[in-house]
């Protein structure tokens, strides 16, 4: 168990491309926290480079109270759960769970309770003799979680672990990440692209976009008041309309983009705001309509059995517009 | 599979038949040759063919002539699979390591693969002839007599250098395609998991290359016992005192030279028979066994 802390992280590859630059992260001893942005964002490099896979160009990564940056992975004491699982697979489960414990010479006593340890606390048992490749998508999941376990790690890195399985079991297996985390109460640093799967999953989230931070922050502070346009366009199952202010009755300020979420438009007879309906989305729980308001696209979160009328009416739930500066993106203070 | 429906019954027939005449004509015909001739005996001038049972096989058994060219060939075969595997290894895993420059250094690799067994044994023979050869002069100047001419085991050497150095690229091709099949992240997880370069390549590497590395072993021990013909007869034609004479060109020399016909039928069977050996534990074994 440790702290990781982050001082000017950046890679710059020797052709000259910049992947990753200016990162500053502190994650607490036990904390759980989300690298989350879009493919190539540089969540992936960052992660590879605390792991000690890529190299650190700029800045320095320390675990506990080391720097590590001229450390090899193995002398790191982080674990590490691919996307593909990384499972080698010649080795049966067992084989798989204690073959780093192996390598750092652990006695044969301790390995087979570890191993037995973990294989419970996964249901992995009945499994131990068999080849990855006899296991489903969701025991190579957990025996990739069990091989990070076993080892006992100063903490966890996740490289977009659950983007090979399908819908429901990600949920599953997201629950079980969660709940095993908090009951070794290891520190974890878990990649994904997913926004839905870093709401859930971290104590804080690092929005990453282009290669920098954007905002670090609890879900709800992320959510509720994010920091910049990006963010704000990336988090939340459905993503937020973002207008320009003059679309908006009463509110022309020049040079300004306003961010409402299809959750705080809500339809009444004498909203101020009429949309051109051009379709509707249904979502079973609700429906999505999606339309034009002032020559923007916007959408709107309506219940289940709602008919939309033409042109339809709205209103702005108080207090849920999100001012941003048109030309840099940021948000306005005060809004 | 998937089936093909032909409206007209002779068609296929017709389609197969090219193959068929060639398969019949180049490969049954002969074969069925080889074995009545292992059979018959003949006198020294062809005039009168007589049926003699396993008598040619019986005689094969007895001589010693034959069971050293048994033992020739187990030597020459192993060590000529082990050198050309092991070399290509070593380069397939130097150039795996590459990541820009890899297919420059595949491409040259694969050369020797193109040039023809004689040939290769032409420059295998020009660059140790004991006359006017270069290594026997290289060789000479720290004090060790190159004679492939005199010597059976520098003429070993010779062959087993001549003929695994076209074989190294074919391995290498396939050396290189196993490694990269290998996924990245394998590699960095065992990175993670505290094993170092040498005890990754032993515990993750060599393992997973398994099915590779056995199905390159029959394929070179198949071409170093039957497709070194050109090699031996442009180096050594066997020699000297039989120390290279390998079971296949001992079939020719025996054949052709010796005239002997019924022996030479019945050794060209026995080397059928390894052949349909290896070719039936490589269809098992690849099929079934693929190591993990």
């Amino acid at each position: 168990m440790a702290r990781i802390t982050l001082n000017g992280v950046g890679k710059v590859y020797p052709g000259g491309t910049r992947a990753v630059g200016g990162v500053d992260l502190d994650v607490a001893d036990g904390e759980f926290v989300v690298l989350v942005g879009p493919s190539g964002c540089g969540k992936s490099t960052l992660l590879r480079m605390i792991a000690g896979l890529e190299t650190i160009t700029e800045g320095t990564v320390s675990i506990g109270d080391r720097v590590v940056n001229d450390i090899e992975p193995a002398g790191r004491d982080i674990a590490m759960v691919f996307q593909n699982y990384a499972l080698y697979p010649h080795m049966s489960v067992r084989q798989n769970l204690a073959y780093g414990l192996k390598n750092r010479r652990t006695p044969a006593a301790e390995i087979a309770r570890r191993v037995d340890e973990a294989a419970r606390m996964l249901e992995l048992a009945p499994y131990l003799d068999r080849k990855p490749r006899q296991l489903s998508g969701g025991q190579r999941q957990r025996v990739a979680m069990g091989r990070a376990i076993v080892r006992e790690p100063a903490a966890f890195l996740f490289d977009e672990p659950l983007s090979n399985l399908d819908a429901k079991l990600r949920g599953v297996m997201r629950w079980e990440i969660k709940t095993l985390q908090r009951r070794l109460a290891t520190t974890a640093i878990y990649v994904t692209h997913d926004q839905v799967e870093a709401m859930t999953l971290g104590d804080r989230l690092v929005v990453l976009n282009g290669g920098r931070v954007e905002q670090i922050g609890t879900p709800l502070e992320v959510y509720r008041r994010p920091a910049s346009v990006f963010v704000a366009g990336f988090i939340g199952s459905t993503p937020m309309n973002l207008v320009r202010s003059d679309v908006l009755p009463g509110l022309a300020r020049p040079g300004t983009t306003v961010g409402i979420r299809p959750e705080d438009l809500v339809p009444s007879p004498d909203g101020a705001l009429s949309m051109q309906v051009s379709g509707i989305e249904e979502l079973g729980v609700s429906r999505l309509v999606h339309g034009v308001i002032g020559g923007e696209r916007v959408s709107v979160v309506v219940p289940p059995d709602f008919q939309p009328s033409e042109p339809l009416r709205l209103s702005v739930r108080p207090g849920a517009m999100h001012l941003f500066d048109a030309a840099t993106g940021l948000r306005r203070e005060g809004s | 599979m998937k089936r093909a429906l032909f409206g007209n019954r002779l068609l296929p027939w017709l389609l197969l038949a090219p193959q068929l005449a060639v398969t019949a004509i180049f490969f049954l015909w002969p074969a069925a040759q080889a074995i009545r001739q292992s059979f018959l005996r003949e006198d020294a001038f062809g005039l009168s063919t007589s049926f003699v049972g396993l008598a040619n096989y019986a005689a094969l058994w007895g001589s010693a002539e034959y069971l050293n060219a048994v033992r020739v060939t187990a030597i020459f075969a192993v060590a000529t699979t082990l050198l050309s595997l092991g070399v290509a290894l070593v380069l397939a895993l130097a150039v795996d390591r590459l990541v820009r420059a890899g297919k420059v250094y595949t491409t040259l690799l694969v050369w020797p693969y193109a040039v023809a067994p004689a040939v290769a044994g032409i420059l295998w023979w020009f660059i140790f002839n004991p006359t006017v050869g270069l290594l026997p002069y290289v060789l000479d100047r720290v004090g060790y007599d190159w004679n492939h001419l005199m010597r059976p085991r520098d003429a070993m050497i010779l062959v087993v250098l001549a003929s695994a150095w076209s074989r190294i690229s074919y391995c290498f091709l396939f050396f290189v395609a196993g490694l990269q099949s290998i996924p990245q992240s394998l590699h960095e997880a065992a990175a993670i998991d505290g094993a170092g370069p040498v005890k990754r390549f032993f515990t993750i590497t060599l393992p997973l290359l398994s099915p590779t590395t056995f199905f390159l072993l029959v394929v070179n021990i198949v071409y170093a016992m039957f497709e070194t013909f050109g090699v031996i007869d442009a180096t050594t034609e066997g020699g000297p005192a039989q120390s290279t004479n390998i079971m296949v060109y001992k079939v020719w020399f025996d054949g052709f030279i010796g005239q002997n016909l019924g022996s030479s039928a019945a050794q060209s069977v026995i080397l059928m028979l390894i052949v349909i050996a290896l070719t039936v534990i490589q269809f098992r074994w690849i099929e079934k066994r693929v190591a993990y």
